[in-house]
């Protein structure tokens, strides 16, 4: 019976992290039909300069509690600046072009940004974990939980709460749905579509800084990073179904309870479950769990 | 009808949700006719073809191919017993020259299980396919890429395709369409002409009714999924109810 | 045909020249170019998919495939000799791949790439937390053998750049035959309209299995050649970034001819030596830069700026 608690418990932060992560993927394929690699960058950058603010923040002696609010800061910045980079230096030209020829694209976005980030920050790990430590803990039954844990967990209901809210009950977000259905119709109904696209990746990029970002205080940042992340989110997002965010919660609940029952039953099955699960969706469900396909123009 | 039956459809029916596409369709086309499909737009004509060529499954009904039964088979199977059609909009390779086009269903046509390892440009071949470029005048073009072709050679490099194999129940989806009025006889006599030679049977789409009248023996008249009227072309374009709802009223 | 005769001649010509090249290079040249040629063989049945527009994510499976039955063959079976653990490669990945096609066979572009990815984690997540197979480390393959002796380092290595050569050569010679038959052909065909492909008769998804059997054996050959030549083999053969590298030095070759992918792969190899002597911090970022040049600029690769300038001159 602990061992159930722990899954879920473990599960259910590791799917908050998942879908923080993989919700911007999503967004951005949903709309512009891009399947961003350098989205893994997104992420490490978000950690890194994350975990640097937070180290000079504590270094200085300032307030331990406005940490947080430069976890958000660091996302923000990371997010804005380099989605105007991306978008408008390389992804804008690319409009058009055949969908694999993109994702190549980004790839190799991804290998510049990989080294851009050691260059600036070198080898060695970039620890920030005092953050993780200020919340104190909870007790539920067997389980000792670390607040930061459990703001973790209420930061992604936030952010696909709103998410929801958002896309669903604002015409702005109308305006994103209708182009994530049919682009060309947009257009001809007068939909800005260029400009919905830059919106759209800005906030794509902002949130996966963001998931950099807040869960820098809890793992090691080092090098590698991004390469780790950006197939963990691959896999939510092909599990969820591409271009669908609440298919990005589905997937990242699912990877999340499975591999917490895996490292805690069966620890050698940890990561083949994963891609296992993968395979199985694309299989039987190639739009993902939560997808549809897309109608063909005859 | 002249010979035995090439094609019995019988009952056929398709529907997309509430749209009939095909109303209960009984038909029967005899070896070496000459058939033609006429209707206004949306009256079932290409959903006809499509159903029986295999690129649609019928919600009912039987349609057989010299007593075999093709409902329930892909396109390639059905291909490959000798039904074979061209398409309204020209099914080409774009990025492949015309003659290339043309020797890859040659080479399709090819009985025997190692066809597919032989050689693509043999001698043989190429022959074979200029030889038939010729027959459809397009012979000049047969360096160019088939997207770079003028709309009409795209069109009679379709057909040419499709008569390729030797095939025993061809379809045409109107293959004047696209080609200067002046030029639309000496296309169908090329066309009629080379498979008359190859004792086809014939069932062609078309929306020109001087095309249909001097090609077409006999006239299948198309109306809201089913059959108006079938028989002898001057019969089926002189009744009141094809006059009304797919020709016209003729000019006194 | 000119251009046959002129690609036969020039293979001829290239096997000559390594063969003999191979006495005279110094061992760290040997090396490059025998990881290089493997790397181009796996290339060149990328270029066969690249043609009907599909692009694999995960050909490192193979690639991995054929490493572990090298070693495992030599661990567990004490099978040493080169040529026949090539074969082994070969068929494990051949037998995997005509399995898998079945599937592989019914999907296209993003989706085809997807799912050859899900396959080849899969197996990385199998190896890396086996431990009987060595888990992330891996573990090291027997000294080949040729014909039942053990030679020298130096001659079993000329031998294994000798056999490399002519896997190399062959491979090329044997798809530029199958490009030039009507199973060959149908993959253009296949991009341009697979509709019509259908309807002369013709299954497009054979074409595809077809394809991804042999871009799986040629895989698997190429990955026991590196195995042996490495020594060692590890989960990394199977990882995402492999895969990644092998399209990489694809589209930088370009699809024109079944000589591009070697002469694609020779030029990273080339470049990632020198590089990561001198600049190892900014190798990714030149592979990066270089790929976007490519996909910006010369969407042909670079055989097609080579039949550019032949055809100039």
């Amino acid at each position: 019976m602990a061992t159930l608690a722990f899954i879920v418990a473990d599960g259910v932060i590791y799917a908050s992290w998942l879908f923080i992560v993989a919700v911007g993927m999503t967004l951005v394929y949903g709309v512009m039909r891009i399947l961003n690699v350098a989205h893994g960058s997104l992420y490490a950058l978000g950690a890194y300069t994350a975990a640097t603010m937070v180290g000079v923040w504590f270094q200085r002696g300032y307030a331990p509690l406005g940490s947080f609010a430069l976890l958000l800061v660091a996302a923000l910045l990371v997010g804005v600046v380099m989605g105007l980079i991306l978008e408008l230096g390389l992804l804008q030209f690319l409009h058009g072009r055949d969908e694999v020829v993109v994702v190549l694209a980004t790839y190799a976005t991804f290998l510049i940004l990989e080294d851009v980030i050691q260059l600036i920050w070198g080898v060695e790990a970039r620890p920030a974990p005092q953050p993780y430590s200020l919340l104190g803990t909870t007790s539920v039954g067997p389980l000792l939980l670390n607040n930061y844990d459990l703001a973790l967990i209420a930061l992604a209901l936030l952010v696909g709460g709103v998410g929801w809210w958002a896309l669903t009950r604002t015409i702005a977000g109308k305006l994103l749905l209708a182009v994530i259905f049919d682009r060309e119709m947009a257009e001809a109904c007068g939909i800005n579509v260029r400009r919905v696209f830059l919106v759209t990746f800005l906030i794509g990029s902002v949130l996966g800084a963001l998931g950099g970002a807040s869960t820098a205080p809890m793992i090691s940042v080092s090098r590698g990073l991004g390469v780790d992340v950006i197939v963990l989110a691959f896999a939510v997002v092909v599990i969820g179904g591409l271009g669908s965010i609440p298919g990005a919660l589905l997937g990242a609940a699912v990877i999340g309870l499975s591999r917490a029952a895996a490292v805690h039953l069966l620890p050698q099955a940890e990561v083949f479950a994963i891609y296992l699960i993968m395979t199985l969706v694309l299989i039987v469900r190639p739009y993902g769990l939560l997808g549809h396909e897309r109608l063909r123009k005859v | 009808m002249t010979g035995s039956p090439v094609l019995e459809v019988r009952r056929l029916t398709k529907l997309f949700d509430q749209v009939v596409a095909a109303r209960d369709i009984d038909v029967t086309i005899a070896t070496e006719e000459v058939v033609s499909i006429i209707g206004a737009n949306g009256a079932g004509k290409t959903t006809f073809v499509n159903l029986v060529t295999g690129y649609t499954h019928p919600s009912g009904g039987s349609i057989r191919f010299r007593g075999q039964e093709l409902v329930g088979l892909p396109p390639r199977e059905i291909t490959r017993l000798g039904v074979c059609r061209s398409f309204q909009v020209p099914q080409v390779f774009s990025t492949m020259s015309v003659l290339e086009n043309l020797m890859i269903a040659h080479g399709l046509s090819d009985r025997g299980r190692g066809a597919g390892l032989s050689a693509l440009a043999s001698r043989d071949r190429v022959e074979a396919c200029a030889e038939l470029l010729s027959v459809y005048r397009i012979e000049a073009y047969r360096d160019r890429p088939a997207a770079l072709v003028p709309q009409g050679v795209r069109k009679l490099l379709d057909i040419a395709m499709a008569t390729a194999r030797e095939a025993t129940l061809l379809f045409l989806d109107e293959p004047t369409s696209g080609i200067a009025t002046e030029e639309k006889f000496a296309v169908m006599d090329i066309v009629m002409a080379a498979l008359a030679e190859r004792k086809a049977t014939v069932v062609f789409i078309e929306h020109d009714i001087d095309i249909v009248e001097r090609y077409g023996r006999r006239v299948l008249a198309f109306h809201e999924g089913g059959i108006l009227a079938d028989g002898p072309a001057a019969d089926v374009l002189g009744d009141a109810r094809v006059r009304e709802h797919v020709t016209g009223r003729r000019r006194a | 045909m000119p251009a046959r005769d002129r690609t036969g001649a020039a293979l001829a010509g290239a096997f000559v020249v390594f063969v003999a090249a191979g006495f005279f290079l110094p061992s760290w040249a040997v090396s490059l170019v025998i990881l290089s040629l493997a790397r181009g063989i796996v290339a060149l049945g990328l270029v066969v998919q690249f043609r009907s527009g599909l692009v694999s994510f995960g050909q490192a499976l193979f690639f991995a495939i054929g490493g572990y039955a090298v070693g495992l063959a030599g661990l567990k079976l004490r099978l040493t000799d080169m040529i026949v653990l090539t074969v082994i490669g070969v068929a494990a990945a051949t037998l995997l791949g005509a399995g898998l096609g079945f599937l592989m066979r019914r999907y296209r572009e993003i989706f085809f790439a997807m799912l050859s990815l899900g396959f080849s984690m899969l197996f990385y997540g199998l190896l890396v937390k086996t431990e009987t197979l060595g888990s992330t480390d891996g573990f090291n393959v027997p000294t080949p053998t040729i014909f039942g002796a053990r030679l020298s380092a130096l001659a079993t290595r000329t031998l294994l750049y000798d056999l490399t050569v002519a896997a190399a050569a062959g491979a090329a010679l044997g798809i530029h035959w199958y490009l030039g038959t009507i199973l060959g052909r149908l993959d253009t065909a296949l991009r341009d309209n697979e509709v019509r492909v259908e309807y002369l008769g013709y299954a497009p998804g054979r074409v595809i299995h077809v394809q991804y059997v042999l871009g799986a054996a040629l895989a698997g050959g190429a990955g026991a050649l590196t195995a042996m030549a490495v020594g060692h083999i590890d989960p990394s053969m199977a990882y995402w970034t492999t895969s990644g590298e092998l399209v990489f030095v694809t589209i930088l070759s370009g699809t024109g001819s079944v000589l591009a992918p070697f002469l694609g792969s020779l030029v990273f190899g080339l470049l990632q030596t020198y590089a990561l002597q001198y600049a190892p911090s900014v190798w990714q970022m030149i592979l990066g830069v270089a790929l976007l040049a490519i996909i910006l600029r010369l969407p042909g690769g670079l055989w097609s700026a080579l039949e550019r300038n032949r055809a100039r001159a």
